[in-house]
């Protein structure tokens, strides 16, 4: 009989689907509280504190978009409130937040979805969700 | 990995404590979020480029200001928690106070979201 040695290894970690979208969550997320963050700031820097109420600066904090603060005291948009950086935290937070929640719709769905088959079309679902309301998203930033 | 069989309302005998109400409550809150933000995409949509009437309709659901505590529970709640995970995972030694730290998350919750929700509550019955 020809003797056979069992080695028990560590698997490898390997970057697999799951492996990846469990980093991308944890960095998205920190990633849309500080641009959240730097939203706030830029926002008080720019002069929200005079010009606009609470929830003017929410909604400016949550998108920082030219039409989140068209209803408050600021004289003209066009000076500092709608411009390249802004439009860069725009696009950023769309798509780490579109990709972070819809990871998280799968990872929902695939605990109570037992069928492999079913879940699969759901996956399905869900990629073409993730490219149809970024494509949305996405139309409304640069086309508003 | 799911389960094959429909676990139903026996889930809820389950007992976690505080660890699986704030786990609850996380993907609650991130659900309401994804049908929040797909609502309000698909009405700014429509809106801007249509001018639609669903649009407004649409606006006006979430402009209440019962929409706007329910959103804000769980914007404010799901990122401290997130906050809290993240943090725990990049130094897993801090695993150990994780009761502590849920502790925590509660008593900055607690008068953050209650100032937000007393203006909302004073706005909403402003008119």
């Amino acid at each position: 009989m020809v003797h056979t040695r069992t080695v028990h290894m560590i698997p490898r970690r390997r970057l697999t689907l799951e492996f990846t979208m469990w980093i991308f969550t944890r960095v998205s997320g920190a990633m849309l509280l500080l641009l959240g963050i730097l939203g706030m700031v830029g926002a008080l820097y720019l002069g929200a504190r005079t010009q606009m109420d609470l929830p003017t600066l929410m909604r400016w904090t949550f998108f920082p978009n030219a039409n989140h603060v068209v209803a408050s005291a600021i004289p003209n948009v066009n000076q500092g409130w709608s411009n390249v950086l802004w439009r860069t935290v725009e696009v950023l937070i769309i798509v780490f937040g579109v990709t972070h929640g819809l990871n998280g719709l799968r990872v929902v769905l695939d605990d109570y979805v037992g069928h492999e088959s079913v879940r699969r079309v759901l996956h399905y679902c869900l990629l073409v969700l993730w490219v149809a309301v970024m494509g949305v998203a996405l139309a409304v930033v640069f086309t508003a | 990995m799911a389960v094959s069989r429909n676990p139903g309302l026996d889930g809820l005998r389950y007992r976690g404590g505080g660890y699986m109400v704030t786990w609850m409550l996380h993907r609650i809150s991130g659900v309401s979020m994804i049908l929040f933000v797909s609502l309000h995409v698909v009405a700014a949509y429509l809106l801007t480029q249509y001018g639609s009437g669903v649009g407004r309709a649409i606006n006006t659901v979430y402009e209440s200001w019962l929409f706007q505590a329910y959103i804000f529970f769980c914007i404010i709640f799901h990122t401290l928690n997130g906050a809290r995970v993240i943090t725990l995972d990049l130094w897993p030694r801090l695993m150990q106070y994780q009761r502590e730290a849920i502790w925590l998350e509660w008593l900055i919750f607690i008068p953050v979201y209650g100032l937000s929700l007393l203006m909302l509550v004073q706005q909403g019955l402003a008119g």
